[in-house]
């Protein structure tokens, strides 16, 4: 399996999509930095204490927050260095003469997808840390434990997310031999759970369960109806997880506007400990890590079984 | 000696269609095989139980001593496969992909470094394997392929029909590689193919499939001489063939059989009749085109089973 490993991660920092990798780690770069100079031009230290996350969390009314940067973007290198994982060797011929060599085929999968997510925690990592370390260089000082828990906290969730868009370009890459289909199957899954999911489907649902809004009971059992409908949808959790982690003043989970919150139940302003926070997020991690672990089990059953001609 | 191949009642069945039907096949260590078949007669199907790439819907499979269903790393291991449409990493160079291969043999960086050029060498790719792959004619992938498959120092190498695609030359040089390496190295070699003459030329056994079945093995001269030891045929070709032509041909003595096809008339019996033959056209005044006795290549034997093309191939 290493000597897969290497030669994918060859492929994906390598020549094949250094471009890729390369332009995603510098815009990221790039965004971090066009905020923190708002900051600092701006209204100086807007969120008191917790600088550092702040730099993740706030616009700086051009831009959408860096984390809504990595929330979008990030599902898309997942799915562009997945999806051709498998059927592009079908393609090639190459399948065949990898599967005739002396190695387990779970092998392929296992070592296809630990590049791909090694690479997308690379990418990561140097976002993070660039975006981090301009942040102390500008300002003078380094983020301090609470502060750095969250942040380290925030990119776990970020990579477990990321590896479920890894893990169903994957998926995809074995059910269809085409690439072009596989990516845009990929594409279509991503609109329907970025958007479609949250904006659409889930009000809609939550319409029907709960048709008539009258009083206040109402409402919030159709905005609870919505939640857990949109709960099935992984982005929807990632986002809900990065908010607390990078909210210390988030106090629960399903909150989906600040207006909304602010309506339907009582905001405490006063931040809680990381550790709380985390907490409150583990359910999340561990269902969008569930999900991983259920696209990688339907791939084993497809590709372990299967007959590979040429 | 042990075989080295042996199947027993393998069948393989893909709905209703019979891929493999009921294959018994043995193969000795060192022998070069050759298998041969029109187009869907279960070839390809009948190497992919042999390398456990797809599974048996009955019988059994062992292949240098492993069940390549139950242990196929076992399998792969000892075995070599060059598959039907071999390709490479397109932007790896040659030499790069054959890194890769001996990696995944688990073959040590310095090991593979002299071998990778050992096998260049040999198929004559040391300037090509500077050059990326997706550069390389159909004739110099069959020739990366062979090394490719050569670098794991296999005991027995497979290889699903290595000459479709090549011209006259390539098959020959290809061919004589093959011949080469299974002399030099004493490695066995499974070779499937619809050209025949090649491997008339350099196969010890074959063995010839048609629908899923073995329909004749041995070495190239017992089964022409199986074929003659029937007796003798006469081939004859006429401008016009008739009834009382081919009447008065089947009243020969020695005849057994007279087998019309129009004006293509096959005349089998016990000796050589083309005295009579002749003496029969000149008097029923029939134009003769050619009169020969046939003889009986190996080609004439696989046309018999290739003339009604196997089912359910598009
Ligand atoms: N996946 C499949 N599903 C259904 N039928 C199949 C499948 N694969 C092969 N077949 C059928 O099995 C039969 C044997 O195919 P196979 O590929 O073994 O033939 P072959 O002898 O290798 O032919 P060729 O000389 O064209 O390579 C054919 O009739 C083919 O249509
Ligand atoms: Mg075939």
């Amino acid at each position: 399996m290493t000597a897969i490993f290497w030669k994918e991660m060859a492929d994906h920092l390598g020549r094949r999509r250094f471009l890729l990798t390369f332009l995603l780690i510098l815009f990221g770069f790039l965004w971090g930095m066009f905020i923190l100079f708002r900051e600092v031009q701006g209204s100086g230290v807007s969120t008191g204490e917790f600088l550092f996350l702040s730099l993740f969390t706030n616009s700086s009314g051009v831009l959408p927050p860096v984390l809504f940067y990595l929330g979008f973007f990030g599902p898309l290198v997942g799915i562009a260095l997945g999806f051709d994982a498998i059927n592009s060797e079908r393609t090639q011929g190459t399948l065949a003469k990898l599967l005739s060599q002396p190695i387990h085929r779970d092998a392929v999968f296992n070592g296809k997808f630990l590049a791909g997510l090694t690479t997308l925690g690379i990418v990561l990592t140097a976002i993070v840390l660039s975006i981090v370390g301009m942040g102390m260089f500008v300002m003078g000082y380094a983020p301090q434990g609470e502060e750095i828990i969250r942040i380290v906290g925030f990119s776990i969730v970020t990579v477990v997310y990321l590896a479920f868009w890894l893990a169903m370009a994957m998926t995809c890459s074995i059910f269809f031999r085409n690439a072009v289909t596989s990516a845009l199957v990929s594409l279509g899954l991503w609109l329907m759970a970025t958007f479609l999911i949250a904006l659409l489907i889930a009000p809609a649902l939550a319409e029907l369960a709960v048709p008539e809004v009258s009083d206040l009971t109402q409402q919030v059992s159709r905005e609870s109806w919505q939640l857990w409908i949109s709960r099935i949808s992984p982005s929807q959790l990632f986002n809900e997880a990065a908010q607390i982690l990078l909210n210390p003043e988030a106090r629960f989970t399903g909150v989906l506007s600040a207006e909304r919150a602010s309506q339907l139940m009582r905001v405490q302003a006063t931040p809680i400990s990381a550790g709380q926070s985390l907490q409150l997020v583990w359910p999340h991690i561990v269902v969008v890590f569930s999900m991983v672990a259920a696209l990688i089990g339907v791939s084993y059953t497809k590709f372990l079984r299967e007959e590979i001609r040429s | 000696m042990a075989p080295l191949v042996e199947t027993s009642s393998l069948t393989k069945h893909y709905g209703s269609i019979k891929a493999v039907d009921g294959l018994n096949l043995k193969m000795n260590p060192g022998e070069v095989y050759g298998f041969l078949g029109p187009n869907g007669s279960g070839k390809s199907t009948t190497i992919l139980m042999l390398l456990g790439m797809t599974e048996p819907t009955s019988g059994t499979v062992s292949v240098a001593g492993h069940d390549p269903t139950r242990d196929p790393t076992a399998v792969k291991r000892q075995v070599g496969y060059l598959p039907e449409a071999v390709g490479f990493y397109p932007d790896l160079t040659g030499r790069r992909n054959l890194l890769y291969t001996a990696e995944l043999n688990g073959i040590s960086k310095s090991d593979a470094e002299h071998k990778v050029e050992e096998v260049l060498h040999m198929v004559q790719l040391e300037e090509a394997g500077h050059r990326p792959a997706g550069q390389y004619s159909r004739g110099m992938r069959q020739r990366l392929g062979l090394a490719d498959v050569l670098l794991k120092e296999p005991k027995l190498v497979i290889l699903d029909d290595p000459t479709l695609g090549l011209d006259p030359a390539g098959i020959q040089w290809l061919l004589g590689l093959i011949e080469e390496m299974a002399k030099q190295k004493g490695i066995a070699v499974f070779l499937s193919s619809h050209q025949l003459h090649e491997v008339q030329r350099i196969c010890d056994r074959v063995g010839i499939m048609s629908r899923g079945k073995m329909v004749l093995e041995g070495t190239v001269s017992d089964l022409t001489a199986a074929q003659e030891s029937g007796g003798y045929e006469v081939y004859l070709e006429v401008e016009k063939s008739s009834k009382s032509l081919i009447g008065a041909l089947s009243e020969i003595k020695s005849v057994k059989n007279v087998n019309a096809n129009k004006t293509k008339i096959t005349i089998s019996g016990t000796e050589d009749c083309r005295h009579q033959v002749s003496t029969i056209v000149f008097e029923q005044k029939v134009r003769m085109l050619e009169l020969r006795t046939s003889n009986r290549s190996l080609e004439e034997i696989y046309l018999r089973y290739f003339q009604e093309p196997a089912d359910g191939e598009g």
